[in-house]
């Protein structure tokens, strides 16, 4: 314990004699991390999304004006035989005018003139599995009451392949920042084994172990991993949260950011036990390297 | 104590040593002379496992030190303490932190630490020096930091590589007398110089190398040859 806190001390002392070697290796990390965990809350963000328009009505059948309830409930037990069905709501044309007037109360020019005899009464229809959307529309097409089938399967499956294709680049950003900031670790824990050969020549001299003249170096790299995973995580935990509620306002409701504040605190976990493994797996592989003892 | 046994170190085509062997006793204090290049270094590299023999075998007590362990290397150096021309000491830590830092090696307490450090201190005269760095230092004071800083371990021998070569005459008398005092104590003393004014004036055994063989040792008088 006591020799620990010795060790601790020559890292920091070592880490103040060479401010540009501490602060090169803070930047490289602190930019992985960064980009890391904003790929990381964004990927959670287009999951979040894709979750919401799955869960919305995902099949609009508008009705004919003459439909009458038994046709309704006819269609809607139609529906559920299929198996695929995970839901389906009657919107009648009264509750189409609340919808309507709900989402427009903040200009009443709009809903001053429509009234609940032009707006058509409706069917929703979710399914278990979005490639049942089609199977759900083929049946309300061939209803006679139908009088127009429309559905969000293009959104979803737009959406699907945009945050996979997201996630795909975002890993290999992060996979090759990653190996950035493991090469930079080992580099500048190298360049302080040859700044400091001859203290290191006298610790040996003077019958330092092994363990004992690599430990600082480990402590340094460990340094760099969990300050700049902190630091990062700070700084995207402030901008997500100034961020949010003008996006918020932007995408009207749809929930695209994590709102969970544990979120942040999952990531600044992972983040850490990231950084401080590259830290010690860095300055390890470059005192194995570097120093001969 | 220490023991070489027919030791020849070989670097590429270089011969730093060549079939050497002596023994030196408990607290015996043994003069290495000899030419530069003679070998006089690679011998005392030899005794603290800097460098391994390329045959023969070298002995500190019943240790045969190349089946040393690497992990048992820091021990056997904590038993023998160096010193060198050049010093060695950690420009950026002061006298007293330079000395204790064999201690603090061993995690002792920091009270032991002073204790020890300020009474090796006071012994090498340099208790009014504490706080002070390196660069402030004169050469004669740097030695004694560095002789304090060897002797700080209590070990049984105490190998000097060229201990007064950047002193003045009157520093390097106060070294020789402080490794006297050090020998008197017990500590065997094992010192390569090529200052013949300290060597002809002290009545120490005297081991000569020349060119990697051991050409002259008083212990055995009369027995001085020419190299070929």
């Amino acid at each position: 314990m006591r020799n620990l806190s010795r060790l601790i001390k020559i890292a920091a002392q070592r880490i103040t004699r060479n401010p540009y070697h501490a602060l090169a290796a803070f930047l490289v990390m602190f930019l992985t991390f960064f980009v890391g965990g904003a790929f990381v809350l964004l990927s959670i963000g287009s999951n979040t999304l894709i979750a919401y328009f799955e869960s919305r009505p995902q099949v609009t059948a508008f009705l004919k004006d003459d439909t009458s309830p038994e046709k309704v409930k006819g269609i809607q037990n139609n529906l559920a035989q299929t198996g695929v069905v995970s839901k389906t709501t009657y919107i009648s044309k009264e509750e189409a005018l609340k919808i309507y007037q709900e989402r427009n109360k903040d200009e009443p020019i709009l809903s001053e003139f429509v009234t609940a005899e032009i707006l058509p009464a409706s069917i929703e229809v979710s399914t278990y599995k979005l490639e049942d959307l089609a199977k759900a529309a083929d049946i309300l097409e061939n209803e006679a009451s139908v009088e127009e089938v429309v559905f969000q399967k293009n959104i979803v499956e737009t959406l699907n392949a945009w945050a996979s294709t997201f996630r795909t680049v975002g890993g290999g950003v992060v996979a090759f920042l990653l190996l950035t900031a493991f090469l930079i670790t080992l580099i500048v824990t190298g360049l302080n084994i040859s700044l400091h050969q001859d203290e290191i020549e006298i610790m040996k001299l003077v019958g330092a172990t092994a363990g004992y003249i690599r430990t600082p170096f480990i402590f340094e790299g460990v340094f760099y991993g969990l300050l700049s995973s902190v630091v990062a995580t700070g700084f995207l935990w402030a901008i997500f949260t100034w961020a949010t509620p003008a996006l918020e306002k932007i995408f009207s409701g749809v929930p695209i950011l994590p709102t969970n504040p544990l979120i942040f605190l999952y990531l600044l976990a992972g983040e850490i036990v990231v950084g401080t493994s590259i830290g010690v797996v860095g300055s390890l592989v470059a005192t194995r390297k570097y120093l001969t003892i | 104590m220490i023991a070489f046994r027919e030791v020849s170190k070989q670097y590429d085509s270089l011969i730093a040593l060549a079939d050497v062997s002596f023994e030196v006793a408990d607290s015996e204090f043994v003069f290495l002379v000899g030419p530069t290049g003679a070998g006089k270094s690679t011998l005392l590299k030899l005794i603290i496992r800097e460098e391994l023999p390329s045959s023969g075998k070298v002995f500190v007590d019943s240790l045969e030190i190349s089946d040393l362990p690497a992990s048992r290397v820091p021990h056997l150096r904590r038993r023998v303490g160096t010193i060198f021309q050049d010093f060695k000491l950690l420009p950026q830590r002061t006298v007293f932190e330079n000395v204790a830092f064999p201690l603090e090696i061993l995690g002792l307490p920091d009270h032991e630490i002073e204790k020890t450090t300020k009474e090796i201190l006071e012994l090498v005269g340099l208790e009014h020096k504490t706080n002070h760095f390196p660069t402030q230092l004169s050469g004669g004071e740097a030695q004694r930091t560095a002789i304090a800083r060897a002797m700080v371990l209590r070990p049984e021998i105490i190998l000097a590589d060229e201990p007064t070569g950047n002193l003045d005459a009157r520093s390097a008398w106060e070294v020789m007398q402080l490794l006297a005092r050090l020998n008197n104590l017990g500590t065997t003393v094992l010192m390569a110089t090529h200052n013949m004014d300290i060597t002809s004036s002290l009545p120490h055994r005297k081991l000569e190398l020349q060119k990697g063989r051991v050409v002259y040792d008083t212990k055995q008088k009369g027995t001085k040859s020419k190299t070929k």
